[in-house]
């Protein structure tokens, strides 16, 4: 592998990028491991079906953004493929029933995350006859507008299925103008073959949606990129996609981890994505081989997506291999449907995802989602068990490690120290939590662990901040309304003072002249009685 | 010398007034030091600092009381305070209470009388209602600065811990790991 020059923070010359790379010439990424791969235990055997589970949990968050609103309820008939939720949020995509059956129950059950705190879940029974219902086929895509698509992407459910979960239309649906998509077959962590597989099974169909991508971007570039320790999956691709002159394939070298978004880009274009941005500012959208798999179904057979592609793997299974999962399948099912053993382990131990990023669920009712790319059930020698963390002693072997170019020690004692600023500094969000750092680590410091508290300690410290201005702006108004309040009170009291006064004032007048008048009238009557008086004299003396 | 005198003199006549037009010019409203140290208070007004809201204790603050005295925001507050004040972090001061989890105030609805003394006390108006009317809490708004229940002549306002999710998990170190759920170690495989 030939090593040009980081171009950093520059756009790529796509021209001579596909020169360098038809010529076999990739740039290497900093740091990075070679664990052992354990591919082999899972991936010589097709892609298995395994029998519809008694009961499905679906949550109803699966993607990175907003829950939609439930549109079921307890009793309703569903069928394969119709939405449980909607929502009109643009983050927000929605989830699907994954067979036909009855909604049971609408509960709280433990999600398929780190913490295994109990999420809103949809939970299914199916009927077993697994009837679809179809979103409209869009068979001739060319002449559909980009709107269209990006819709039915959005209503199938899509969401990436590397690993984020980040809405797919979203991503696409982008103002900027896209040179390249990057199809990523990597698939560097170890045990996982979910990818390998459906790339040996279903190279047309990535093609497909693949095509299907071009076409809303108007991308005239593809590089699909496989790591070359996948040379079936190589070779399947290579022919699905082979008369296609915008098509480039990469057989990418191994190292974990290759498959990082922001990594893999500079093995194949040279170029770094900068701090803080996204592939799209570099003109490049970047697609895991699942997600065209899945773009493919919804547009051109009118499937929501309700199933997946999980590896089930580790030597405490007799069966290890691949399936298609349906998406909220409890993971016991897929253990029992692989032969799992509990007399291999120590303790049960399921790990969701791979040895490096992945982590050890609650129970075995966790149900599969769509970021469920592995579950791994190891012997109980297979991998480490430890827990005993030892001081650091500043050998900087992370740092070597590091595929982003940080200086994990640092952020360590950093965060070790609460010191957010610092670890910010350091660039901690940089961090993509890959593990190699840990991996290496002679004082087997759990550092990724680190990283992970850090952050959230510092999207919390966010989140309070944002909160504690809101609160200051409503106290403040609060203050200058009871302010105003009582100026006005004091406005009110001080005019109705005046009334009165003003009005006594009147009162008093009034009285004044009542009384001139009355000794008018009295002055009046006196004089007129008088005049009567006089008048009778006079009438006395005629 | 009475060239020097009137030099000097005209000299500080023009000063003087640079400095006068100054001081009206680029005049201060408030203490900025004030505005800073209010920006890192929590913004509860709960008084625990024994100050009657949060910028009064701001502008304690830089008059020289302790940083230590604000229960609610806990160590990470005192560790801003003492960035920006130059001092040393310490400790939260025990006499004003303790770091506690996050809170929100809860009306249990069916008890409540209508009084409206809770909406009087909340600093951030995050109760609504009206008299003889049914009050409520937005959750949303709601600091937990505890103020609402006092004044409660039913006692019909629970604190309530912020409920855990997903979202705002924060990742536990060590034990658990080797424990049931959560993170694997991750160690070169030999």
């Amino acid at each position: 592998m030939g090593v040009s020059a980081p171009n950093s923070h520059l756009v790529p010359d796509w021209d001579s990028v596909f020169a360098q790379l038809n010529k076999g010439q990739m740039t290497d990424f900093p740091g990075g491991v070679h664990p052992p791969q354990a591919k082999a235990l899972s991936n010589t055997t097709p892609i298995a079906t395994p029998n519809l589970p008694d009961v499905l949990y679906i949550p109803i968050k699966q993607h990175s953004g907003v829950v939609g609103t439930i549109s079921v309820s307890i009793g309703d008939q569903v069928k394969k493929g119709q939405a449980l939720t909607f929502s009109s949020h643009p983050f927000s995509v929605p989830v699907h029933a994954s067979t036909s059956g009855t909604i049971t129950d609408i509960m709280e059950h433990p999600s398929a995350h780190a913490s295994g705190l109990p999420e809103t879940t949809i939970v299914l029974t199916p009927d077993g006859k697994d009837t679809w219902d179809l979103l409209p086929v869009i068979e001739d895509y060319k002449t559909a507008s980009a709107m269209v698509l990006l819709e039915r992407i959005s209503d199938a459910g899509i969401s990436g299925l590397g690993g984020a979960g980040f809405p797919t239309y979203i991503k696409t649906n982008t103002q900027k103008s896209v040179e390249c998509i990057i199809i990523n077959g990597i698939e560097c962590e170890p045990y996982i073959s979910s990818d390998d597989r459906i790339m040996r099974e279903h190279a047309l169909q990535i093609k497909q949606g693949i095509d299907i991508l071009c076409h809303i971007t108007q991308a005239k570039r593809v590089i699909v990129a496989v790591e070359d320790n996948k040379p079936e999956a190589y070779k399947a691709l290579a022919e699905a996609c082979g008369d296609d002159e915008r098509m480039l394939m990469a057989s990418v070298p191994t190292k974990y981890p290759a498959g990082g978004e922001k990594q893999l880009i500079q093995v194949l274009t040279g170029c770094e994505v900068p701090n803080g941005g996204l592939p799209i500012d570099l003109g490049i959208l970047m697609y895991n081989v699942g997600t065209c798999f899945a773009i493919a179904d919804a547009v051109l057979y009118g499937k929501a997506l309700t199933q997946r592609v999980v590896t089930l793997t580790g030597q405490a299974l007799t069966k290890p291999q691949n399936v298609w999962a349906l998406l909220g399948t409890p993971i016991a099912h897929l253990l029992e449907h692989a032969g799992y053993k509990p007399d291999q382990q120590k303790r049960q131990k399921v790990i969701m995802g791979g040895p490096m990023m992945g982590f050890t669920v609650l129970n075995d009712t966790v149900p599969v989602v769509k970021i469920t790319n592995c579950l791994l059930v190891p012997a109980q020698d297979e991998l480490p068990d430890i827990d005993d963390e030892k001081p650091c002693i500043r050998c900087g072997v992370c740092a070597d490690a590091c595929p982003a170019g940080l200086l994990p020690q640092q952020l360590y004692w950093y965060s070790k120290a609460k010191e957010l600023d610092k670890a910010q500094d350091y660039h901690i969000h940089d961090c993509i939590e890959c593990g190699a750092c840990a991996y290496v680590c002679p004082s087997e410091i759990p550092l990724v662990q680190y990283y992970r508290q850090t952050k959230a300690a510092i999207r919390q410290e966010a989140d309070d901040k944002a909160k504690s201005d809101k609160a200051k702006e409503r106290f403040e108004a609060r203050q200058a309304r009871l302010l105003a309040d009582k100026k006005a009170r004091e406005e009110k009291h001080r005019k109705a003072a005046e009334a009165r006064k003003a009005a006594m004032e009147n009162k008093g007048n009034d009285a004044k002249d009542k009384i001139a008048a009355a000794l008018a009238r009295a002055k009046a009557k006196r004089a007129a009685a008088a005049k009567a008086a006089q008048d009778n004299q006079q009438d006395d003396a005629n | 010398m009475i060239a020097a005198l009137i030099t000097l003199g005209i000299l500080a006549l023009i000063f003087g007034a640079i400095l006068g037009y100054s001081a009206i010019r680029f005049k201060v409203e408030a203490d900025p030091l004030v505005e800073q140290i209010d920006a890192i208070l929590p913004q509860t007004q709960c008084g625990q600092c024994g100050y009657p809201g949060c910028k009064p204790y701001a502008e304690a603050i830089a008059n020289g009381d302790e940083i230590n005295k604000c229960p609610p925001g806990g160590e990470a507050t005192i560790r801003h305070l003492a960035d920006l004040m130059g001092v040393e972090a310490k400790p939260l001061d025990g006499a004003h209470g303790t770091e506690d989890v996050k809170k929100v105030a809860y009306i249990r609805e069916a008890e409540c009388i209508g009084c409206t003394k809770c909406i009087q006390a909340c600093p951030v108006d995050a109760i609504i209602g009206a008299s003889k009317q049914m009050h409520t809490v937005i959750i949303d708004e709601c600091t937990g600065c505890d103020l609402c229940v006092a004044p409660c002549p039913v006692d019909c306002i629970d604190m309530i811990p912020v409920k855990e999710t997903p979202t705002n998990w924060q990742w536990k170190l060590g034990k658990n790991a080797g424990g049931t759920v959560g993170d694997i170690n991750i160690k070169e495989l030999t």
